[in-house]
């Protein structure tokens, strides 16, 4: 496996690096920025999770190689994402008992 | 019983010096490299069998002592009182913390040192590579850490008895806030302990899904794979993602002790007539959601081994297929999947709303199939069997309806309604302790009795092990069976006098005298199986590398394997249980035999 | 003995044994993380008031920690790629810039803690600084630890460069790998924290 790479494609992968390094730059500045606007709380939650979101696949799929892993890790990390969800949603439903209590 | 000769095989080798198999490089380990601190699967796994085994036996012997209490609430213990001394128990007589203690550790000592141990830790690790086909786990020094971290999470646990500021944890093995925020310091020691074990296990899964992934043999596919296997498999996936949560919340718990922090405190909390000054704000739910997330999965790695060993047994027992095998390696992991999302029926009385207690009644209903797919198949597997009755198989055909009992009393427990009255009762005592002891204990005890002549070249003495295996299967009854009435009548649990001061207990007080006959008489009848397990290290019927006649790959190894376990590597020709195959010249056909 | 498939692919997975430890290891890291962001989730929203983080945290510091350690992370990816290039020298120049950056991230938090220490900031005063403190306190033990692996292969480690040099270049990508995780917790601990 670590032999399938050739200098040229390390080249490529470099080029890369440097271009999801500039997004992950101009994103961080987005968000301080939309958070001095103080949006309301569901309001910023969502946009600060969904530049997160972005900023972290941008981490998972290039610098950690994701986008070109291998079925088996997906496996895993999609079980890991299910229980993931699991353990931040279940919780607080429960002791909030569901969507229409606050 | 005949016995067909087994024909030589050429990944054994018939009774060579252990170290010429492998390492022609090799230099000579010294003492401490070859038997303390070794990185070989087969050494670490009877490192923890044997702090398992221990831990079982020193876990079992707080219960012995709490059964006193229960039996006789009140009454000085004879001459062991006085050595456990004043603060324990004054003049003989137990106080109600120390049987706290007792209570709380017995339960985690059980659970965390002694099953999961020597059900993971032990069979996994010496049997798991040898049963793929593989030289040694995928991370040899991974696996000696993990071991150690265990060894020191055991000792951090033992030292908690011994501090001064009010001895060992005693919160319950469930370590329910607020009372373990604001309990003595033992607590915080049980925390870091628990710390210690978490990674020993996240260690240990790592290894074990790894290693059966990449390190299985030639033409192993998964669906070849033995049950037992497959079992270990989905449990390392359970405590490779439900421990994590728990040692969240540990550390939560050691930041409200230590750093003073609220998480599980809530504001207003008033401790023996005095308000608390802490912050407040903290939510004690918080710590069930954590702490159930992990210990439902628990329990499920608690019997799936288990089940692994009595498959493996079952099937050679009657040389026949498993019946179902596929069905039930799909239950399997779907029991595994569904584990992940039932723990809140632990919490149905925390005051949930009805919306969800029906997500997790649902939930929990839907996970009673599979354990009843994989139970009726090794029943099933029964039918029409050629059975020989030798101590392995006994302790494994007696798993099956004691496991049956300990599930189907789960059901009302299960349903929320019918929870109402029994949660928190002696009839959950009954319900688990019936998976856990006759139940998963019982397959261990199989296990050992089974592969004991692949580790040591030894078989064990059949005649001690058929009475400990009757005196056990007898006592276990007496000991758990009466709780189911407790329960019923109302009795709670942890309770320190077994329920004597209250009136609608009376009918029923008597029952905790049996069940303490029962266990101290259980107590007793593991004695033949300790003086087995040693004297048969020396004096038991020598055997070569099959002495079962099984079909999987672990019995073409010699007894024992030696460094790098097969001198060629294995190949598997076929699937795992290929008994009795018609045509064939013997009654079983192995998996690595071309 | 040799363990098989240390160095080359298993040809039906296509993967590493320490590739695969590697990520099972990061997913029980998402499972501890979560943990904590889930008593986040539940303890803000059983509070009847919630500071916003930039009443509470310096928000332009922890901007800075958060570009030094997306910084640390192209470094050590370029680490990795110096060493598919056979470029020896390069990697431990990109190697320790990493785990200079790492080391940045931790001063800047030492002034953080202090700053709050010294104004009376304790994680006992209140659930947010709880919250705050725990979080960022296990995250650093993080860094601390990505950082000690680290150094141990831009120093003793890196011998082992000299004798099988595409195992070494497996053993960084996978410490890589948890240097990287490292940073993406932080890239959702740091809106979470800081600015909601």
């Amino acid at each position: 496996m670590s032999s399938d790479l050739s200098a040229a494609d390390i080249d490529r992968h470099v080029r890369v690096y440097v271009t999801v390094f500039v997004a992950l730059m101009a994103l961080t500045i987005v968000t301080v920025t939309v958070s001095r606007f103080h949006l309301p709380v569901s309001e910023a939650v969502t946009v600060a999770l969904i530049i997160a979101t972005i900023k972290g696949s941008l981490v998972a799929c290039y610098f950690m190689h994701l986008i070109s892993e291998k079925k088996l890790i997906y496996a895993v990390l999609g079980l890991t994402a299910v229980f993931f969800v699991v353990l931040l949603a279940l919780p607080s439903l429960t002791v909030h008992n569901g969507f229409w209590i606050h | 019983m005949s016995q067909p000769t087994e024909p030589a095989h050429p990944a054994a080798v018939a009774a060579p010096k252990p170290h010429v198999a492998h390492e022609v490089h090799h230099e000579e380990l010294g003492f401490w490299r070859k038997y303390v601190f070794s990185t070989d699967h087969k050494v670490i796994g009877i490192q923890y069998a044997t702090t398992g085994l221990l831990f079982l036996l020193f876990g079992f012997s707080l219960m012995m002592l709490m059964r006193w209490q229960l039996a006789y609430p009140g009454a000085a213990v004879p001459w062991l009182g006085t050595i456990l001394g004043d603060s324990r128990m004054p003049g003989g007589t137990m106080l109600p913390e120390f049987y706290n203690q007792l209570g709380a550790m017995h339960g985690t000592i059980m659970v965390f040192l002694g099953v999961v141990p020597l059900a993971v830790g032990g069979f996994g690790n010496f049997v798991l590579p040898l049963q793929i086909g593989a030289p040694d786990m995928a991370f040899p020094k991974i696996n000696m850490v993990s071991y150690w971290c265990l060894f020191l999470g055991g000792v951090t646990m033992l030292a908690s008895f011994v501090i001064p500021d009010g001895g060992a944890a005693q919160s319950g093995w469930t370590s329910y806030v607020p009372l373990s925020d604001i309990a003595g310091s033992g607590q915080t020691w049980w925390l870091i302990g628990m710390v210690f074990l978490i990674t020993s296990s996240l260690l240990g899964a790592v290894n074990f899904i790894t290693t059966t992934i990449q390190l299985r043999a030639k033409g192993l596919t998964f669906m070849r794979f033995p049950f037992f296997v497959w079992a270990q498999f989905v449990t390392s996936f359970l405590l490779l993602l439900a421990f994590p949560p728990l040692e969240g919340a540990a550390v939560m718990q050691l930041m409200d002790r230590v750093a003073g922090t609220s998480f599980f405190l809530p504001s207003g909390l008033v401790v023996s007539g005095q308000a608390l000054t802490n912050a407040g704000g903290g939510n004690p739910l918080l710590w069930q959601h954590l702490f159930w997330f992990l210990a439902h999965p628990e329990v499920y790695v608690l019997i799936l081994p288990g089940m692994g060993i009595v498959a493996e047994i079952i099937a050679n027992n009657t040389r026949k297929p498993l019946w179902g095998y596929r069905s039930m390696v799909y239950s399997l992991i779907f029991l595994g999947f569904m584990s992940f999302i039932v723990w809140a029926h632990h919490m149905f009385m925390t005051g949930m709303g009805t919306t969800m207690a029906a997500f997790f009644q649902t939930t929990t209903m839907i996970i009673s199939i599979p354990s009843v797919v994989i139970l009726t198949s090794l029943v099933i597997s029964l039918w029409g069997a050629s059975i020989r009755f030798n101590t392995p198989m006994l302790f494994a055909l007696a798993f099956l309806p004691m496991f049956g009992i300990g599930g189907l009393t789960g059901l009302p427990l299960g349903l929320n309604i019918t929870d109402i009255p029994l949660h928190d009762t002696y009839y959950v005592i009954a319900h688990f302790h019936y998976v856990v002891a006759p139940g998963t204990i019982f397959a261990l005890m199989a296990g050992i009795y089974y592969w004991y002549p692949k580790a040591t070249g030894r078989k064990m003495n059949e005649t001690l092990g058929v009475i400990h295996f009757v005196g056990s299967l007898i006592c276990m009854n007496v000991v758990f069976m009466p709780m189911f009435i407790m329960g019923l009548a109302g009795v709670s649990r942890r309770l320190f006098d077994g329920g004597a001061t209250y009136d609608f207990a009376q009918p029923v007080l008597h029952w905790n005298v049996v069940s303490s006959w029962g266990a101290w008489t259980l107590g007793f009848f593991q004695l033949p199986f300790i003086f087995n397990f040693f004297w048969s290290i020396w004096n038991g019927e020598k055997v070569t590398e099959n002495p079962w006649q099984a079909t999987t790959i672990e019995w073409s190894a010699p007894s024992p394997p030696p460094h790098g376990n097969f001198l060629g590597a294995p190949e598997a020709y076929r699937g795992p249980y290929e008994y009795s195959v018609p045509g064939a010249p013997k009654d079983f056909w192995p998996q690595y035999e071309a | 003995m040799d363990i098989p498939y240390t160095v080359e692919a298993r040809r039906d997975t296509g993967l590493t044994n320490g590739k695969i430890g590697i990520w099972l290891f990061l997913a029980s890291e998402v499972m501890l993380f979560g943990a904590l962001f889930a008593s986040y989730i539940l303890i803000r929203t059983g509070a009847p008031t919630w500071p916003r983080g930039d009443t509470m945290l310096n928000v332009p510091l922890a901007t800075f920690n958060t570009i030094v350690l997306i910084s640390s992370s192209v470094t050590m990816v370029m680490a990795w790629a110096s060493l598919k290039r056979r470029r020896f020298e390069t990697f431990r120049i990109y190697m320790g810039g990493t785990i200079l950056l790492g080391l940045v991230f931790l001063i800047v938090k030492y002034f953080e803690y202090s700053a709050h220490f010294n104004e009376g900031a304790f994680p006992s005063t209140n659930n947010f600084l709880a919250l705050y403190f725990t979080l960022t306190g296990l995250h650093m033990l993080h860094v601390f630890g990505g950082m000690v692996v680290n150094a141990y292969f831009w120093g003793p480690g890196a011998k082992l460069w000299k004798t099988n040099p595409e195992w070494f270049t497996n053993r960084v990508e996978n410490s890589g790998l948890f240097w990287h995780f490292v940073d993406l917790v932080w890239i959702f601990l740091f809106p979470t924290l800081y600015l909601l």
